[in-house]
């Protein structure tokens, strides 16, 4: 198991480069220095919580922002819980159940025949969803992968509009078109949904790109949209994303590049794929501040977002957050996940996010049981009544077929008759959009 | 547009009609006082696309350049000269060498409703984008139900230069062209070049707008009505070049300036060629191929790229299943060789068409000429 020992080979504590010192000299990057305490509960902590773990091919040692969030608890003489109101606090435990009850619902249609194709399910990570989207104003926009269902129901796009989507009616997000792998919502600046792992990213630098544009170019001095994209451990060896932090860093861009660091691609192991698997370390390379959280605690990715989205605002450029999570569940439903280790599963599944939360919200009487069950079943009603929905839904007309190619139909050319075939009413038989 | 028809009175009668029901409604607005002399001024392909980029950008301040140069070396081509003093870096990006990136950087702004124009240094180049010309602009309208449209160019030198190599002359044509969702264009003269990139700028989806190098510093008449800044072509008609009544002749890009001196040739042999600019390979002008077959019976389809599944193919494909009863010959179809391009002169000659083959190729659609072996 060669693999494993150069794993702890890596992991072993570093001698110290930290995010500020690796630009002495160069006074565009003197920001990186300053006394933010985001960088420096980076700087602080980083290093002296490491510890090298024999047992597991991974790092199980407390996590950076973990101390920051309890230094801040005992500087502040209040009680324990003023690290999230109890709105706050029941919204993050009902967007996390919603996630979690529509994941497990869609198995289930899935062994039913009502789901097909490519699913991609997304158990056990809704904390860093929950952590990120609930942050989010209407404007900004998310852009994921694959693995997208529970980015599209954190940013506000209804359950039974996802549901619709994945059973292929009409009444889905995008009227059956685009399927599980490709959600997209205008409304809610979804944009995507992408089945190649790592084309969302410089999408979303595009997206970001705009924000910026039309502050500067289009004199919208209001806009301080932030983009986040979404993408996994074995996206990060890819060419996309390195160009992407390069320009994102280059050029200042209002986006967080959010890394759900699952440590599996499907069944490539990220030990066994990248040279350094620490991640939040490719940040500071291209002069980017790289912040590791863990990604089963919600409470800890939100106070991480917090400051990533509200940098990115300022105007002060990208981040790169790499949020250690894992999923429950196989790649997609047609993954029999044969290759993880039980053992890694049952440590994975004591930390679920949603258990965590809940048990940090009565311990700090945030909220009681019952209440929380109460979020339960409202969830579960919500979720039924999506599948009645989408069940009850009509398919696609047959005239959908050739609609949406083109937002102007004129490219289907022009018809034997010498006139546009869009303009031939039998086209699409029926309907007007073509 | 009005003008181009009358340009061509003589040629292009019967086709008016259609014309003016395309143009009907794109841009009528123009002083009758404009006279539409064919007389006026010459312009290099260059020009006309340095003039296009320029006025869009500035009627619309959302349109924005994004490339490998296009910035303070003013173009590898020279063709964005002077568009960054003019807009600013804000607006003429210079990018480093991340095809992938910034291609995708731009089909991300597009889904924000900016109008990105991504200049390609080649298109071989954009074989490492291609995912994202592809997955995420062509398909994103389709995928996402009409929410999302993507309003971007993709511009670029196609095809052969002289000397470049294998890897710098590949035809891209065919293989964008194949793919639902994208629009993609193929300018000849300075006209074409003028008013398909302004139509492509303002088009809502995406489009594959494919130059060529050897014609950017090419001279061509050009009318008032083209220089006009609100002049454009429609998507999707091509244009008869040249009238004739025994043999059509289909080419775009370079190849119309082949055939048309083919059909020069073919004239002092008594043979009169119907060349025709096909200016939108997708969607590709099917009536107006299978109209002029119907009248002349013979076709000869001419392009640079590799044969197989190329253009000619498509056009081969819809002549036979439209007009199969008017062939009086089989069709003709003159492609570059099926070889990676040779480096040596000679051979590079060999590997693309020469005037030669069209008009030998038009010889034996009118069977005056014996036929030969499938050509290497």
């Amino acid at each position: 198991m060669s693999s494993a020992l150069s794993a702890i080979k890596i992991l072993q504590p570093l001698p110290l480069p930290t995010t500020t010192t690796r630009f002495p000299e160069n006074p565009v990057l003197e920001p990186l220095k300053s006394n933010s305490s985001f960088l420096g509960s980076t700087h602080k902590l980083r290093f002296n919580s490491l510890k090298p773990s024999s047992s597991s091919q991974r790092r199980s040692a407390v996590v950076a922002v973990s101390d920051v969030v309890k230094e801040k608890k005992l500087k502040s003489n209040s009680s324990l819980a003023n690290l999230i109101t109890k709105e706050e606090g029941l919204e993050l435990y009902e967007d996390m159940v919603l996630g979690r009850a529509f994941e497990d619902m869609c198995a289930q249609m899935y062994y039913r025949g009502k789901m097909f194709g490519f699913v991609h399910l997304y158990n056990g990570q809704e904390a860093v969803s929950t952590g990120f989207i609930k942050l989010l104003k209407k404007e900004d926009s998310v852009c994921s992968t694959y693995r997208d269902h529970v980015h599209a129901l954190s940013k506000g796009v209804p359950a039974r509009s996802v549901m619709s989507e994945l059973f292929g009616k009409a009444t889905g997000c995008c009227r059956g078109q685009g399927g599980s792998m490709h959600m997209f919502s205008k409304d809610h600046n979804l944009l995507g949904g992408f089945a190649f792992i790592g084309e969302g990213i410089p999408v979303a630098t595009g997206a970001a790109f705009t924000s910026k544009y039309k502050r500067e170019v289009l004199k919208q001095a209001d806009c301080d949209h932030v983009t986040l994209a979404f993408f996994g451990d074995g996206t990060c060896n890819n060419g996309q994303f390195f160009e992407c932090l390069n320009m994102a860093a280059l050029w200042k861009l209002p986006i967080v590049f959010v890394v759900e660091n699952n440590l599996w691609a499907i069944g490539m192991s990220h030990l066994r794929a990248t040279s350094d698997p620490e991640i939040w370390k490719k940040g500071p390379a291209f002069g980017m501040p790289g912040v590791h959280v863990d990604g089963m605690d919600v409470l800890k990715v939100r106070e991480v977002a917090k400051e990533a989205i509200t940098r990115a605002r300022r105007g002060e450029g990208p981040t790169l957050v790499e949020c250690e999570t894992y999923r429950f569940r196989g790649h997609s439903l047609a993954d029999p996940d044969e290759l993880r280790d039980p053992a890694e599963k049952a440590r994975y599944a004591a930390r679920d996010p949603i258990m965590a939360l809940k048990k940090y919200m009565t311990a700090n009487n945030l909220a009681s049981e019952a209440e929380l069950k109460a979020i339960d079943k409202k969830i579960d009603e919500l979720i039924e009544d999506a599948v009645e929905f989408a069940d009850a839904s009509p398919l696609p007309p047959r005239s959908q077929l050739l609609e949406n190619v083109f937002a102007d139909p004129k490219g289907f050319g022009i018809g034997p008759d010498g006139k546009y075939r869009c303009e031939d009413p039998k086209f699409t038989e029926g309907t007007a959009q073509v | 547009m009005f003008g181009i028809v009358r340009r061509r009175i003589g040629f292009g009668a019967s086709h008016a009609s259609i014309l003016d029901r395309c143009l009907h409604g794109i841009r009528p607005a123009l002083s009758t006082s404009r006279c539409y002399s064919t007389a006026g001024k010459e312009m290099t392909v260059r020009e006309a696309l340095n003039s296009a980029l320029d006025e869009e950008m500035s009627a619309d301040p959302k349109v924005f350049l994004m490339g490998e140069e296009v910035g303070e070396y003013q173009g590898a081509y020279k063709i964005s000269k002077g568009l960054l003093e003019k807009y600013g870096p804000e607006r003429v990006l210079d990018t480093p060498i991340t095809e992938a990136g910034f291609t995708g950087i731009g089909v991300g702004a597009a889904y924000y409703g900016l109008r990105p124009v991504i200049e390609f240094m080649t298109f071989n180049f954009s074989m490492q984008a291609i995912d994202h010309i592809i997955n995420s602009a062509a398909k994103s309208n389709y995928m996402s139900a009409g929410q999302i449209s993507v309003p971007i160019v993709f511009r670029g030198p196609n095809g052969a230069a002289a000397g470049v190599g294998a890897q710098h002359s590949q035809c891209y044509a065919a293989w964008y062209a194949s793919c639902p969702g994208l629009k993609v264009l193929a300018p000849y003269s300075s006209e074409d070049s003028r008013g398909l990139l302004k139509a492509a700028i303002r088009d809502p989806d995406p489009v594959v707008f494919l130059e060529n190098e050897l014609l950017y510093g090419e001279s061509f008449p050009v009318s008032a009505e083209v220089l006009d800044s609100s002049f454009s072509l429609p998507i999707g008609k091509a244009k008869i070049e040249r009238e004739g009544k025994d043999v059509t002749i289909t080419a775009f890009s370079k190849m119309v300036g082949y055939a048309l001196k083919a059909a020069e040739i073919l004239a002092k042999e008594g043979i009169s060629a119907e060349v025709i600019n096909l200016r939108s390979i997708r969607p590709l002008d099917k009536p107006t191929i299978n109209a002029s077959v119907r009248k002349t019976n013979r076709l000869v389809t001419v392009e640079e790229g590799f044969p197989q599944h190329g253009v000619g193919a498509e056009i081969c494909t819809s002549v036979v299943t439209e007009s199969f009863g008017y062939l009086d010959a089989p069709v003709e179809r003159i492609a570059g060789a099926d070889v990676p391009m040779p480096y040596a002169a000679n051979l590079e000659r060999m590997a693309v068409p020469q005037v030669e083959d069209i008009v030998q190729a038009a010889k034996r659609a009118c069977y005056r000429s014996v036929p030969i072996a499938a050509a290497a």
